[in-house]
């Protein structure tokens, strides 16, 4: 087996050091019976050649987002991410490093995460970051567990507009932890004002969640619910799934928001059917010693040369075991190179243009689906998703579509599967990878399948 | 000959500014399409002032994180033996295919039948873990080792309340990674410490004595986090079964006896595999990983959405917790499907070894193990006596009297071009040295490392402390003042104020 540089001389020579008769020897311990003495029914090993030829096969069954016109969002976004990316995340000094507990040889990992961490507090408008989470969704119920601990209440309030997997994984986050989780159950023709929301803030709440842009794609200002969150106490918690809205959109601490986190999938990752992805979480400099997760920091070395390290970790499980902020330790780390990468090349510039264009695509192909009949978008305001009410139910014309060769956008159906009253909606995402032949291709497909 | 030079680089070793102190206005590292100016439908948000991020060209971006990659020590690069962290080789193919374009390039909400392939890929992927654990049911959601005990736990607590029972102590050995505790208290547990014996093993009879109706279950690492096999780990099963509880192991060591021994064999509820560990998926410098999580009968049914199942000729993903008789789903632990990226690798990992390589794999670790533990046993301090499993376990016993820590000899590993050992974990060892030399490396190179350890501890003896307390000598970065980083936090780049 290639992988496996021991000889046969090895083993019997490193036996005999050791004074075993045999490997099965070393496994004394296993009780009796339990130690297998072949090999489990299983395939036996395979060529490099064969097994690429097999996972060639498992690849070709599937459509490729990239393969047709693609409109699908949610929470993932199809955006292009630049050969350099690939390439950096690829150096085995970054794929095959570890958790950077030995600073003096892993200043690249940690000023890179320095890097990360400024990239993400400026995008979101928030003081500090942290080296990342697992995922948007998981960040989500982090900040709402952030937000208890903080405020020491036990309530979060939900918004109607955040996406139904980020309310699933906060409520079993939450069950376990006498966590109280309210909320309005969303709908994309009716948007919760501040004062809705307010109404749903006790003495006991710690936190108002909403998203900005909303699932629904909506975009709300959330100065004025900020405020009313702060005269009773509670945190404003941001969430954001689509990372690139930020450079056309007024950043959530603008509005005076306590944390701020989301998806950064949208930024040097591909799609890679869900995952891995990488969580973003951003606080206020007040907040940063609540937060969980690693955190990288500027210090010196003992020549007195500037350097990084891992900091505050008596926040962290391996040194405050069941008092730690959050069991998290494995992050999101070469998703959150991937991400600094992808945002140095863009910078100021790239960024702003890059979201400009997400934005005027979705504008094209908003007007495009409303000038088809038994199709009308039903958003005031939009980035680069919006949500359009169909004629037919959504999952019908989506399946309709695929046999056309066009992956429409997400059926409300598929995120709520027990709203009936949603079927008809149909969420659709336009990035800057659309064309204008995939818009038309899309127009002309929903017109054949709503005739 | 020591001299400095006009840049501060030495070399190859070289300097390299943060990203924000290199930009310039005007540049950028993309070409993007000029927009048309379009009126915004951004609801009156338009962003209004600049976000604060640096302009570099393409080739300054090349060469700044070329630069940085140099000053990263990688299993790539050379000898990573760091304990329960199971730094083994990387193979490229994994990378290779995790890159297909029909693997990679799939939006998690592609209608069902556009993704037949990928859903076989995640079923696939479950039952060779099935059948290496022996175990009737996988969770494939888990997005980390940590996320994976979460899942375990919760099931555990779902279980518990289907029965309408109250239990909230959880078993948890002093020798276990801080994760286990985190993960029972955010599961609303409460965690009751259990004592080691003088072998590196939980104290059966202290083990007995605390349990009681109260008991939820055990979290019990096998092979532990002092690299042993706990071998009443049957007894230990039996007991808390009897007792009414579960138990969950850490299979974080799974890597030891994959091939040879069956979790299920042993009496287990539920137990996580780290992927990233035992099936090769890179670290990454510290992620992504993945955790999928198998079960026992009792348990099964409270696995979270969403799960693959076959249908027809087909294969279908249950998203909903209401779709199936039977089923009890505790929830979801994570957008979308897993860590998809994760499972293709760890697949072609598996594939390549099979069913004999992996057999090979572990017991090949094993004997690295002991082989290791064996060339230094006469001058180190052995933690526990007998055979190890795939890590050797030193206490700094043989570091008393020379004025030398377990740190200090950490880090004059480095400058001999090595990664150090894990150090003061697992905590019941005074001083501990975790060392793992996973089944990639040969012997030549372990041989190398016994050696660099003898010279070093010589010198140690030798009286040398001085030398010891300032090293490395020969990286990027001397020793760091973590004090002053946690004291004033600095955790961000800001520009200068005028």
């Amino acid at each position: 087996m290639r992988y496996l540089p021991l000889t046969r001389a090895d083993r019997a020579a490193m036996l005999d050091t050791i004074g075993a008769s045999s490997v099965d020897e070393l496994y004394c311990d296993v009780p009796d019976g339990a130690l297998l003495d072949a090999p489990v029914d299983l395939p036996s090993h395979l060529g490099e050649m064969q097994v690429e030829r097999d996972m060639m096969a498992l690849a070709a069954k599937n459509m490729g987002a990239s393969s047709v016109p693609s409109f699908l969002g949610a929470g993932a976004y199809r955006h292009h991410v630049p050969a350099t990316v690939d390439y950096v995340i690829q150096r085995g000094e970054f794929l095959t490093a570890y958790t950077p507990y030995q600073p003096e040889i892993a200043q690249g990992t940690l000023q890179y995460l320095f890097e990360f961490q400024t990239q993400v507090a400026s995008i979101t408008g928030m003081d500090v970051a942290n080296a990342s989470m697992w995922d948007g969704a998981t960040s989500c119920a982090e900040a709402v567990l952030m937000a208890c601990r903080a405020t020491r209440r036990k309530k979060a309030v939900l918004s109607g507009g955040l996406h139904p997997h980020y309310r699933e994984v906060t409520e079993t986050y939450c069950q376990y932890s006498d966590t109280e989780v309210a909320g309005r159950d969303g709908h994309p023709e009716h948007q919760a004002t501040a004062e809705e929301l307010n109404d749903l803030i006790d003495d006991q709440t710690a936190c108002v969640v909403v998203q900005y842009p909303d699932v629904f794609g909506r975009i709300q200002d959330h100065t004025q619910l900020a405020d009313l969150c702060h005269a009773k106490g509670a945190l404003l918690v941001v969430v954001f799934t689509e990372a690139v809205a930020f450079g056309a959109v007024k950043s959530p601490g603008s509005f005076g928001a306590d944390i701020v986190c989301g998806e950064g999938q949208s930024i040097g990752n591909a799609l890679n059917y869900g995952g891995p992805y990488v969580g973003l979480f951003a606080t206020t400099q007040k907040l940063v010693r609540q937060m969980p997760g690693r955190l990288c920091g500027e210090t010196v070395d003992q020549d007195g040369k500037r350097g990084f390290v891992l900091t505050l970790s008596t926040r962290e499980q391996h040194i405050r075991r069941e008092k730690a902020t959050s069991n998290i330790c494995t992050n999101s780390g070469l998703c959150s190179l991937a991400f600094t990468v992808h945002m140095s090349l863009l910078g100021e510039d790239g960024y702003r243009r890059l979201a400009t264009l997400n934005h005027e695509n979705a504008c094209k192909a908003a007007d495009a689906i409303d000038a088809v009949d038994g199709a009308s978008v039903v958003n005031d305001s939009f980035f680069n998703e919006f949500t359009v009410k169909l004629s037919k139910p959504a999952a019908e014309v989506v399946e309709a579509l695929v046999a056309k060769g066009v992956l429409a956008g997400v059926p409300l159906s598929r995120l709520y599967p027990n709203r009936s009253d949603l079927d008809k909606y149909l969420l659709v995402a336009v990035t800057e990878t659309n064309t204008d032949e995939d818009i038309a291709a899309l127009a002309s497909a929903l017109k054949e399948a709503l005739a | 000959m020591t001299f400095t030079t006009h840049t501060g680089n030495r070399g190859l070793v070289l300097e390299e500014q943060l990203i924000f102190e290199q930009g310039q206005p005007g540049r950028t590292g993309v070409d993007l399409p000029e927009p048309k100016g379009t009126k915004s439908r951004l609801g009156g948000l338009d962003r209004d002032s600049d976000v604060g991020l640096p302009g570099l060209s393409e080739p300054q971006v090349v060469r700044h994180f070329t630069r940085l990659s140099q000053k990263n020590y990688g299993i790539d690069a050379g000898f990573f033996p760091l304990g329960s962290c199971t730094m083994k080789h990387n193979p490229r193919l994994n990378e290779k295919v995790a890159r297909l374009p029909g693997l990679a390039d799939l939006h998690p909400m592609q209608p069902e039948s556009t993704v037949q392939g990928a859903l076989e890929l995640i079923d696939q992927c479950a039952h060779w873990l099935l059948v290496l654990t022996g175990m009737p049911a996988v969770s494939m959601s888990p997005a980390a080792g940590a996320q994976g005990e979460l899942c375990g736990m919760m099931a555990i607590r779902a279980a518990l309340d289907a029965r309408g029972e109250n239990r909230r102590r959880v078993l948890v050995p002093e020798s276990a990674h801080g994760t286990n505790p985190a993960t029972a208290a955010a599961c609303g547990f409460t965690v009751d410490s259990i004592p080691a014996t003088e072998d590196g093993r939980v104290d059966l009879a202290a083990f007995e004595a605390k349990l009681g109706d109260d008991v939820a279950g055990i979290m019990l690492t096998n092979p532990n986090t002092c690299g042993l096999f706990e071998r009443d780990v049957r007894k230990i099963a039996d007991l808390v079964h009897e007792a009414g509880g579960y138990f969950y192991c850490d299979g974080a060591n799974f890597n030891a006896i994959v091939g040879r021994v069956r979790p299920a064999d042993l009496g287990i509820d539920a137990m996580h595999i780290n992927l990233h560990k035992t099936f090769s998926t890179p670290h990454g410098g510290g992620g992504p990983g993945s955790g999928p999580v198998v079960f026992s009968e009792a348990l099964a049914p409270f696995a979270p959405i969403p799960y693959v199942v076959k249908k027809g000729d087909g294969f279908h993903l249950v998203e909903t917790a209401d779709e199936e008789d039977g089923m009890k789903p505790f929830g979801r632990l994570k957008g979308f499907h897993g860590q998809m990226g994760m499972f293709i690798r760890a697949l072609t990992y598996m594939k390549s070894h099979g069913a004999d390589g992996l057999r090979q794999a572990s017991g090949d670790a094993v004997l690295n193990a002991n082989y290791l533990l064996a060339r230094l046993k006469d001058k180190l301090s052995v933690a526990f006596p007998g055979y190890c499993m795939h890590e050797a376990l030193f206490d700094d016993g043989f570091l008393k009297d020379t004025g030398v820590s377990t740190l200090d000899l950490a880090k004059a590993i480095i400058d001999e071009g090595f990664h150090p050992m894990t150090m003061y974990f697992p905590l019941v060892v005074h001083g501990a040295l975790l060392i793992e030399p996973t089944e990639t490396e040969t012997k030549e190179s372990i041989d190398q490392f016994c050696d660099a350890i003898l010279s070093l501890v010589a010198k140690a003896e030798s009286g040398d402390a001085e030398f010891f307390k300032n090293a490395p000598y020969l990286t990027p970065r001397r020793r760091l003042d973590e004090t002053a980083a946690a004291r004033k936090p600095v955790l961000r780049w800001k520009p200068e104020t005028a």
